[in-house]
């Protein structure tokens, strides 16, 4: 038994030791994960959708295995289908639109912080490497549309190309709220100072609405699925897709419909933090010493903490998609042009009123000049304090470091 | 290279490789036997007629136009929104450089909702 666990220690280490293996390894991990989360949300759907239309969904393979079974049958079938490509169709613009649509869905798992300091890479540019990254499927979408010489095809894909774009505006000025008042981009730097002042959360209440209705439209779940309306297109910019290549539309959107329960926990419902509960839990039921927390350095904080925020930030996570799934199955779809009208005319000058509310109330509040520090009985928190936006390879100007006065009330 | 970019790179490779083995495996495991009419686009069981490139919608494009504009404003809102509370002193200052920023760009909006950009009719 020590030997196993002495060869472990090595491995662990050897693979540490070496920051290109570390990456491929927690990347190799991030993949799964998405992989699993894609499969327990496709069940999720189904059986959440059978709950509100008042079936029992899927049986046939019957039983707690169901889901194991189910999600198993999906995928060999999907995998045995004949793929088939339209004579008439763009070559090139056909098979690219897919990984154009899947690799960004995957590419932003890597700012998720997990738990304190499970972040596959803490990015200084964090939120921004999100915005941009996730612009990129409207493009495969619309390529997808286009190529497809499917009259369907093209219309989902227009559909698609100005519902998009035209939600990701005020996506993006809703997490500019939340970097405004947090003062960083970086995502750990995020949530940490959630963890210490959950009464900021209250602040971004507003932009949490904005935040997952324009989320909703981005991944075009109903009552946004305009792109794929299967009533009214037969199944919009993915009409002529088969087999695998239908299967990553599939996949790509289930993912991001959880990335963005995900990230709206994030930035606007605390993370992985239980709003200073968990700080009181580890004080004075499990007997631990929160000061000597460090974020900066993980080995500082026990293994059961990380596990547990982990599982606080799945478990938020899960909620948000579920009240997602909610809203699907039980709104109709609207029509392109209140689509559009509701995402230019409310939506938009909302967000806009929102950034100014917020910059008034982050004017008000106190400077971040001193270090973060959670309550009087946590220490320091020492967070990377470069802003992100210098360039990586030379060292940022000194910036006063982060900091602030207010002591969360409510903590003890 | 840094770390942060090797990061980036590795999550696009292992991303762009694993679903180009799962096409390998399901063009391994699959059948292929295409005809003529299994190739011809869905158009509701009747034969397509004329081509799928047809003119579309003048408001897409109109969209897309407005969106630019309004991207690159969330985009220079950035650096300012970092910096907002980590400057000391001059929050008024800076608060009233965003609420004219943000004033001569909903001037914009405002324009082009009564030139009737944003009507669908």
């Amino acid at each position: 038994m020590d030997a196993l666990r002495n060869l472990a220690h090595i491995i662990w280490y050897f693979i540490a030791a070496h920051e290109v293996l570390r990456s491929f390894v927690v990347a190799v991990c991030s993949l799964v994960f998405m992989l699993v989360i894609v499969l327990i949300a496709i069940w999720m759907e189904r059986k959440v959708s059978a709950d509100i239309q008042n079936r029992i969904g899927p049986i046939r393979t019957g039983g707690l295995l169901g889901f194991v079974l189910q999600s198993m049958a999906d995928a060999l079938k999907l995998l045995l289908k004949e793929d088939l490509r339209p004579a008439g169709a763009d070559k090139w613009p056909f098979v690219v639109a897919p990984y154009l649509v899947f690799v960004p869905a995957f590419l932003v798992y890597l700012i998720l912080p997990f738990s304190a300091t499970w972040v596959p890479q803490d990015l200084k540019i964090g939120i921004l490497f999100y915005s941009a990254v996730s612009a990129v499927p409207a493009l495969g979408i619309a390529m997808a549309g286009w190529s497809s010489n499917n009259k369907w095809s093209l219309l989902g894909g227009l559909r698609a190309a100005a519902q998009l774009i035209s939600y990701e505006l005020p996506l993006g000025l809703a997490i500019l709220a939340v970097v405004l008042l947090y003062g960083t981009l970086e995502m750990k730097g995020i949530v940490a100072a959630q963890w210490q002042h959950w009464w900021m959360d209250l602040i971004t209440l507003p932009a949490l609405l904005i935040f997952l209705v324009a989320g909703m439209a981005e991944v075009s779940r109903a009552p946004f699925d305009l792109p794929e309306a299967e009533s009214e297109l037969v199944a919009g910019f993915n009409t002529e897709y088969s087999g695998m290549r239908f299967a990553t539309f599939f996949l790509a959107e289930f993912s991001a419909s959880f990335f963005i329960s995900a990230l709206a926990v994030t930035l606007f419902v605390g993370g992985w933090s239980l709003w200073g509960v968990d700080i009181w839990f580890a004080q004075h039921v499990l007997h631990m010493d929160p000061s000597t927390w460090n974020l900066a350095a993980p080995a500082s904080i026990p293994f059961i903490m990380k596990a547990f925020w982990f599982f606080v930030f799945l478990a938020k996570s899960f909620v948000v998609l579920w009240i997602l799934m909610w809203l699907k199955w039980t709104m109709p779809r609207l029509r392109i042009d209140q689509v559009l009208n509701f995402g230019w005319k409310i939506l938009l000058p909302a967000a806009l009123l929102n950034l100014l509310l917020v910059s008034g109330i982050g004017a008000v509040l106190p400077r971040l000049s001193k270090p973060l520090t959670a309550t009087q009985d946590v220490a320091p928190i020492h967070i990377d304090d470069s802003v992100g936006l210098a360039p990586v390879a030379q060292t940022p100007p000194p910036l006063p470091p982060l900091r602030d006065d207010v002591p969360a009330p409510g903590t003890p | 290279m840094t770390n942060q970019t090797i990061s980036i790179a590795i999550f696009f490779v292992l991303g762009v490789g694993f679903w180009m083995i799962a096409l390998a495996v399901s063009y391994l495991a699959r059948p292929s036997k295409p005809t003529k009419f299994k190739e011809t686009s869905y158009e509701c069981g009747i034969e397509p007629s004329g081509s799928a490139w047809y003119q579309v919608h003048v408001r897409y494009y109109i969209y897309a136009l407005l969106f630019v504009l309004f991207d690159v404003e969330v985009a220079f809102l950035y650096p300012w929104a970092v910096i907002f509370r980590r400057i000391d002193g001059g929050q008024m200052l800076l608060f009233s450089e965003l609420a004219i920023f943000v004033l001569i760009l909903v001037f914009g909006l405002v324009y082009a909702w009564r030139k009737g950009a944003l009507e669908w009719e």
